[in-house]
């Protein structure tokens, strides 16, 4: 029973990786927060959270196998 | 019709042909920045025959920059970047007309320019560009073709294309433009040449489609290239709800580039913002986007910090407790109403991450 977090741009400085394999939890909100926890640094940085590639505003329950993204903005050109 | 040889490669391809051509010879692209993107969407345009290009930057060519803008020479370090990415498209393709403007844009200038244009492709390096380019188009009604890079990485979507209310734009994945120094640049962080030269190719792609009506656009679509991994993921993009209607007053009247001198905001713990919200002199401000939750009932009024510059007024001259999700926001909207209005206003440290803690 997993969840799989992809991080991108520069949320893999912060978690030290691009993938991480969570167990289970019940909804968004709580895998923010864990993650946000685990890493203090993503609390001041911007990201939006994709979940099974579905960009979501409201917290959204979780499901064994989805997988979630932490997109940051990039300004680069 | 000009000498159908130097398109034959192009025309012969299904759903292309003559008809498809005259399209990109009778359209009008604007093109805001000439560095790592907006050199391959230039030359990648101007090679398809696409009639009427504008380009804007006010930069000039630096030794750091040809790594990845591989339109300039050596010989060309110190000139202006529009007027040699001009003169050298001329010579490249004699139907295209090609306008510069050697200037960065800017809440003067953006509303007049782009109105001359069907199309824009962001090509720019920074967030306060970025944010101006896609409340422009908002004002405008003008599809806009989105990219950014960093590193390895690279981002590249297509906004506004729906000409309707809800029409996807960058301020639905980021409602508000990042501070200044919270996402580094590329001269910060650092970029790989090709990377630029990938998602630039893929924005003059999109701008063909759209301006063809050829394959599906990226519109309502964040596509990530990672090019490391050499992978790419797709993000759909969800709508704001209920978000205010961009208009050409708040166009000019928002902030785009925070110039002045920081404010210093005072900043109130927990505890003592418990004790300050019981009186009646105080007035509790959630300065949170309004899919951001849990709900609060201990403030006295939500104003989103993205609608924050045009409801100022709303504000009522009492002392001023901001709250948000970390305390960060806070901080920058007490920075925005001290500007505008003079009241004592305090921002809640840690905001209700640290009040539910």
């Amino acid at each position: 029973m997993a969840i799989t977090v992809y991080f991108f741009g520069s949320l893999v400085d912060i978690t030290g990786q691009s993938k991480k394999e969570l167990n289970i939890l019940s909804d968004t909100d709580s895998l923010n927060m864990l993650l946000q926890k685990e890493y203090p640094a993503l609390v001041s940085t911007k990201y939006f959270i994709a979940v099974n590639q579905q960009m979501i505003k409201v917290n959204r329950e979780l499901n064994n196998g989805d997988i979630v993204a932490l997109m940051p903005p990039f300004s680069g050109g | 019709m000009a000498d159908r040889d130097r398109y034959q490669r192009q025309m012969i391809l299904p759903a292309f042909g003559l008809a498809t051509q005259e399209k990109l010879l009778a359209a009008k692209v604007l093109i805001v920045g000439m560095g790592g993107l907006g050199c391959p969407v230039l030359q990648y345009l101007v090679g398809a025959g696409l009639g009427h290009i504008g380009i804007m930057d006010a930069d000039k060519i630096s030794l750091s920059n040809l790594h990845r803008q591989l339109l300039f020479t050596e010989s060309e370090i110190g000139l202006l970047k529009v007027e040699q990415a001009a003169a050298k498209m001329r010579l490249l393709n004699s139907d295209v007309t090609i306008e510069s403007y050697p200037f960065h844009i800017d809440q003067s200038n953006a509303l007049r320019i782009i109105s001359k244009y069907d199309l824009v492709i962001d090509a720019t390096d920074n967030f306060p560009a970025k944010y101006l380019i896609n409340d422009a188009c908002l004002v405008l009604q003008k599809p806009y073709v989105f990219g950014a890079v960093s590193r390895y990485e690279g981002q590249v979507s297509v906004f506004n294309l729906a000409k309707e209310e809800r029409s996807i734009n960058y301020r639905d994945l980021f409602p508000e433009a990042p501070k200044t120094g919270e996402v580094p640049s590329c001269a910060e962080a650092g970029v790989i040449g090709v990377l630029p030269g990938i998602i630039g190719a893929m924005q003059a792609a999109e701008a063909i489609k759209i301006i063809t009506g050829i394959g599906t656009p990226l519109y309502g679509r964040l596509y990530h290239y990672n090019l490391l991994q050499g992978q790419g993921f797709e993000i759909e993009i969800a709508a704001t709800e209920n978000r205010i209607k961009m208009n050409e007053k708040i166009f000019l009247e928002h902030i785009y580039e925070e110039n002045e001198e920081e404010i210093d905001i005072p900043e109130i713990s927990i505890l003592e913002f418990n004790r300050m919200r019981a009186l009646p002199e105080v007035f509790v401000l959630d300065v949170r986007e309004r899919h951001e939750y849990p709900p609060i009932d201990f403030s006295d009024a939500q104003i989103p910090m993205s609608e924050l510059q045009v409801k100022m007024h709303e504000i009522p001259d009492k002392e001023i407790c901001i709250i948000c999700h970390q305390g960060i926001r806070s901080v920058y909207a007490a920075q925005q109403i001290r500007k505008k209005r003079n009241l004592k206003v305090y921002s809640v440290k840690g905001g209700l991450t640290a009040y539910f803690k």
